[in-house]
């Protein structure tokens, strides 16, 4: 009676599903970084001189940093001489729309299910993919240029919005942040950027698709969303990547400004490739992410489903500035076979009456190590600060980890901290049951691992709590030891 | 319908089933009972595939299929259901889900398409309503928070969804007070009919008084030790295990 083992055994050898490579001509600098990189990666994208202030300002605080290791993460040291900064699809000229982009990119999208026109028709999501660091196709611009909505590639916004930029480019992660981030200042390609004018509430969910294409290219994007007075908006980013032998880079930087009464909803499911089952391979994922709410009443969500990348280091956080602003942090994350996540997120309590919620669902199978690592922190005047944390860890075998490092510093003596945690199996007593009324170890497993996960799931809006869902039961699939 | 020939068992080196001889047929229902640690749930547990049991020697063989190679959900879906002494919590999913999850397995090994949300409400209900249960039921979390007697009847409620050919219902009285015992006793003799055979398993005479067996077995220390027809359970009920078990020291 050990079939059920094997079964999961096999199971978890399946391979990543959108493994494939795009052989498309690219716009690729030769490996190296230095202040000629940069100055090369500004001009090919023609940008004014602030930006190239900037880029090298940031570069030469990154040059006196030290790479950081306090996570609980092992990797080889990256050797950030032998990356490329720049890849950029061959474009004769920029497509002005769908037809005029490259039909074999439309085709790695058609592979990943994102066929873009189908989407821009029938799924009334705007898309701005992008292919390894520039954007080639922008969906839905029209529409939202009407409401005055600005949803464009970050290279777009600099040559046509340069004043909006300029005010809130770095004003959330500073080019001083840490050592990825400052690095991401001086190289980042391309990435979105949003703007939501006063009132005005986004009709549609904005989505962008990220992949990461060429080899041996760090990737490095920016996204800056800025939601005005009392508008709203919900941003959806999702991932896959190609399969790939060596680690890849990825460093890219979020950040979020909600001004007075506005309300950002920021959801990610991260699938990018995580490594074979002996650990070789797969994304390095050192991302920044930030949310400032600088206005009274504004409020900012953060959903994420983290299932893919061999080492997952992310902490998206929420400045809660304005008074009564509201901060919120939903987290799946999901390791199997070797792979690592040290994420979670700081909610930084600064206004008054400010409220922040927590909830974070970890998995670890295999091998994987999984880390929750959070901190609230309340400033001395910020009265009526309230945090409510939930951690939940959930174990699948023998030889996995998961780990919970709460920070809590508060200066204010009346502000209410509570903090919950548990630490759980996936149990044979839950399986067999299932098992019994006919539901095979695959489904159980996903049907087990989605209850687990339900409070976060539902703060996905629909379709993409259909995709999560999805993914989560493929990426654990077969993880009982 | 289910053949068990000399099965012994055992868990961790210890011996608990010792030679188990058992014949089921079709329409028939059969009663085991037995003092505490008899293998009285063990003998369950193999029957439905639980892995941490060991068979050391015996068969089994459900319509003529042997069981020993099958997992529990092959075996489920050759019809064979298990009511569980302690049903199993599942947080974060909702008894609706599972329900429906369950009845679509079983579809889909028939060949049959799914079945959709507002057919399967329809089914759903009618049963619940012979169970004396409501909706509330249904968008609760699997047996999270449910009394030692909600968990027995969602146990039912599943069976008389499934609709299985033999239904092996352990310790299903227990936990029950006298009306609900009555109300899941009645939901299991509208599940009798010529082709399903039953094989209950309890401590005590009185769920035998409501569900009438063809044969009782008594079952000590990992062996049938007596059989008869229902006057063995009334014998039981006034005398004890204990001239039974003295029978046994006896041989």
């Amino acid at each position: 009676m050990t079939r059920p083992n094997e079964t999961l055994e096999t199971l978890l050898q399946q391979d990543y599903e959108h493994g494939f490579v795009t052989d498309i001509d690219t716009d690729t600098l030769p490996p190296g970084l230095n202040e000629d990189t940069i100055r090369a990666i500004s001009a090919k994208k023609n940008e004014p001189e602030f930006m190239l202030a900037w880029r090298l300002k940031a570069y030469e605080y990154w040059r006196h940093l030290k790479e950081p290791h306090w996570a609980h993460l092992k990797y080889d040291p990256i050797d950030y001489q032998a990356l490329s900064y720049y890849s950029a699809p061959k474009l004769k000229e920029g497509p002005k729309n769908l037809d005029e982009v490259d039909p074999k990119l439309i085709e790695t999208y058609n592979k990943l299910g994102i066929p873009l026109k189908e989407q821009e028709w029938l799924a009334g999501v705007a898309v701005d993919a992008v292919f390894d660091s520039i954007s080639v196709a922008t969906t839905f611009k029209d529409k939202l240029n009407e409401m005055g909505i600005i949803f464009c590639s970050f290279s777009d916004a600099v040559q046509n919005h340069p004043d909006l930029v300029q005010q809130y480019l770095g004003s959330v992660v500073p080019h001083t942040d840490n050592f990825f981030a400052s690095l991401n200042a001086a190289v980042f390609s391309d990435g979105s950027f949003v703007y939501i004018p006063p009132g005005v509430r986004c009709p549609m969910e904005l989505s962008t698709y990220f992949r990461i294409n060429a080899r041996s290219t760090g990737q490095f994007e920016r996204t800056l969303i800025i939601a005005d007075k009392g508008s709203y908006v919900s941003y959806l980013e999702g991932c896959t990547a190609p399969q790939r032998d060596e680690n890849q880079l990825h460093a890219a930087v979020v950040e979020l400004v909600a001004l007075d009464n506005a309300q950002i909803k920021y959801s990610t499911v991260q699938n990018w490739y995580p490594g074979d089952e002996n650990g070789v391979g797969g994304i390095y994922n050192f991302v920044t992410k930030r949310a400032e709410c600088r206005g009274h009443h504004s409020k900012i969500s953060w959903t994420q489903v983290e299932t893919g990348s061999a080492i997952t280091w992310k902490y998206p956080s929420v400045v809660l500035k304005g008074d009564y602003s509201v901060g919120e942090f939903y987290s799946v994350a999901l390791t199997n076979h070797h792979q690592q996540a040290d994420t979670g997120t700081k909610m930084i309590h600064s206004g008054q009456h400010t409220k922040s919620t927590i909830i974070a669902k970890g998995i670890s199978a295999g091998f994987a190590q999984n880390t929750y690592r959070g901190l609230v922190k309340v400033l001395a005047h910020a009265d009526g600060a309230h945090n409510y944390t939930r951690c939940d860890s959930l174990l699948m075998g023998q030889h996995c980890g998961a780990h919970t490092f709460p920070y809590i510093e508060s200066k204010n003596s009346r502000a209410r901290i509570e903090h919950e945690a548990s630490t759980s199996k996936i149990s044979e007593d839950q399986l067999f049951y299932l098992a019994q009324r006919g539901i095979d170890t695959e489904n159980a497993v996903s049907m087990i691992v989605n209850g687990f996960c339900k409070e976060v799931m539902k703060t996905l809006p629909m379709e993409f709590a259909v995709e999560a869902r999805k993914l989560l039961g493929l990426s654990l699939e077969g993880s009982i030891g | 319908m289910l053949t068990i020939k000399n099965l012994e068992a055992c868990i961790e080196d210890k011996a608990i089933l010792k030679g188990i001889h058992l014949n089921i047929k079709p329409g028939e229902v059969h009663a085991i009972m037995g003092p505490n640690g008899s293998g009285k749930s063990t003998l369950a547990n193999i029957l439905a595939g639980r892995e941490e049991y060991q068979i050391t020697a015996g068969s089994m063989h459900y319509q003529n299929v042997d069981l020993a190679p099958l997992t529990p959900d092959e075996r489920a879906h050759l019809g064979l259901f298990l009511s569980f002494q302690y049903p199993v919590e599942i947080p974060g999913v909702s008894n609706l889900y599972l329900l429906k999850s369950a009845l679509n397995a079983k579809r889909k090994h028939m060949g049959l398409e799914e079945i959709d949300a507002i057919d399967f409400l329809t089914v759903v209900r009618e049963k619940m309503k012979l169970l004396h249960m409501d909706d509330s039921y249904l968008y609760r979390d699997v047996n999270s928070g449910f009394s030692g007697g909600e968990k027995k009847r969602n146990e039912i409620l599943q069976l008389l969804l499934l609709e299985p050919s033999l239904c092996i219902l352990d310790e299903t009285d227990s936990g029950l007070d006298i009306d609900a015992l009555r109300i899941v006793a009645e939901g299991i003799n509208l599940m009798r009919n010529e082709k399903r055979s039953i094989l209950l398993i309890t401590h005590y005479q009185r769920l035998l008084d409501y569900i009438k067996p063809d044969v009782v077995h008594i079952l000590s220390d990992g062996k049938i030790v007596a059989e008869g027809d229902y006057q063995l359970a009334t014998v039981l009920e006034a005398e004890g295990y204990e001239p039974f078990l003295q029978k046994k020291a006896g041989d």
